[in-house]
């Protein structure tokens, strides 16, 4: 008799689409980053070296412009990689039932029931299903996603999309919801990262489509 | 050691891993350089097929417009040219029937209006300001200009250059600014004339400008040749 397996699997158009939509949220939050420095909301500038844009005194001396052409460069072509992989990851997240099988439901009760699970390391993780904590982690990033692009548009097109920035509270207000929008996504990578680090096989199902692990021992494997 | 402790060490390692990719920035190759330039020429159709030449950029009401405005350039204010009004003529070139040069005293004759609208700069600042002076439109109007034309093109006393598209130039709100707050535009702000568009970014409002030139031709900007969008629409 064969052993009860947990298995997860990624299809192809998922694993493209989310692999293509992480670069380009990188790419966005880099050259994000020198594009906020050139004039920024808060008090506080992001350290240079962790900015997408290219050499910044070489940039100075040969345009007198700080790499924030590049990244405004760099910014407005991976806009276009992260529209169209969201799209595709929503319409086949939606459409092959990937969504409601794995997301929903999901409630407050059930997200603070698993996150003090989680907190105090008592939170199993069974591949290929998702607890409460992790699918209201990944709504919400997929909601903030839509949020940054929305908010995107009210700030590259004040004027031809005008009503948009009334709804983001005006034109500062839409830089501001575009900024703590990637506050939050920043946070969510760290999280997203750090936990896919702990169970590796989810990272193997995101590349090769398909991993699996003893029912119930994805978590106790790796500890022994 | 526990699982969760070193499941936060290993995370802890890699996190940090994952910031070393911010060393390997590509920005600097010629061959990435050259793929950001095509697609900054694909955004420069789209934004040509999103700007909407009857929508009119937001105007505010007049206690909102900011009276000292930023001064903005790569040089300090004490070094912008100083136009005199006894010889400063604005040449006219390319697809113009008249090309006679214009005075000073000839352009603010012209018919004008006012427009409390706001200054977006690429950088992301924004400021309301009160500018006056003629509809680019009536003056390419008066001097013959080919409106069929694909642009209208700008040379600026500090060396300056820039050029829009004939739709931008087109619209009612594309101004040859005489005035800032009522006052005569002055010498900083780009006497005797800044072509202020709000339907554009603020690096697309030429200042100081001597020379005006329609053609087919997609006219160089200063900041554009430095890698920003050419079109730079809002």
């Amino acid at each position: 008799m064969t052993p009860m397996l947990d298995e997860q699997i990624h299809p192809l158009a998922r694993r493209i689409a989310h692999w293509v939509m992480a670069l380009s949220i990188l790419v966005m939050i880099g050259s994000g980053w020198r594009i906020y420095n050139a004039s920024p909301i808060f008090d506080f500038r992001f350290p240079e070296w962790l900015t997408l844009g290219g050499d910044v005194e070489m940039a100075l001396a040969r345009h007198g412009d700080p790499g924030v052409a590049t990244a405004i460069a760099w910014h407005f072509a991976a806009m276009w990689l992260l529209a169209a992989s969201y799209i595709v990851f929503m319409l086949w997240g939606i459409l092959s039932g990937h969504f409601w099988c794995d997301f929903l439901p999901v409630g407050p009760r059930s997200v603070a029931r698993d996150m003090v699970a989680a907190l105090t390391f008592r939170l199993e993780h069974r591949l290929g299903e998702y607890n409460a904590v992790q699918k209201a982690a990944y709504l919400g990033a997929l909601t903030v996603v839509a949020v940054m692009i929305v908010s995107g548009v009210a700030v590259w097109k004040p004027v031809q999309s005008y009503p948009l920035e009334v709804l983001f509270g005006g034109f500062q207000g839409a830089r501001l919801v575009h900024f703590v929008g990637m506050a939050g996504i920043v946070l969510f990578l760290f999280v997203h990262v750090a936990l896919t680090l702990l169970v590796p096989r989810t990272l193997l199902a995101m590349v090769v489509g398909r991993a699996t692990a003893p029912r119930h021992a994805a978590v106790s494997e790796d500890a022994r | 050691m526990t699982l969760a402790r070193r499941g936060l060490v290993r995370g802890g390692l890699s996190l940090g891993a994952l910031t070393l990719l911010a060393g390997c920035d590509l920005s600097d190759h010629d061959e990435v350089q050259s793929v950001l330039a095509k697609f900054s020429a694909w955004n420069d159709k789209v934004q040509a097929a999103l700007f909407g030449q009857q929508r009119l950029a937001p105007t505010f009401p007049e206690a909102m417009a900011v009276k000292d405005f930023r001064y903005n350039a790569w040089y300090g204010p004490e070094k912008a040219p100083r136009l005199n009004p006894a010889d400063y003529r604005l040449q006219l070139a390319g697809r113009i029937d008249n090309k006679k040069p214009w005075t000073v005293d000839e352009l603010y004759a012209l018919p004008q209006t006012s427009q409390i609208t706001r200054h977006v700069c690429v950088e992301g600042w924004s400021m309301i300001g009160k500018w006056s002076g003629t509809p680019l439109r009536t003056f390419l109007e008066r001097i013959g200009a080919d409106t069929t034309a694909r642009y209208v093109g700008f040379e600026c006393a500090d060396g300056y250059y820039e050029g829009i598209d004939m739709p931008t130039a087109l619209h009612p709100q594309t101004l040859m600014a005489f005035r800032l707050s009522d006052d005569i535009l002055p010498a900083k702000y780009g006497y005797p004339f800044k072509v202020r568009i709000p339907t554009k970014l603020g690096f697309k409002n030429p200042k100081f400008v001597t020379a005006i030139y329609v053609t087919d031709r997609q006219p160089r900007g200063y900041w554009t040749d430095r890698g920003y969008n050419w079109f730079s629409g809002i």
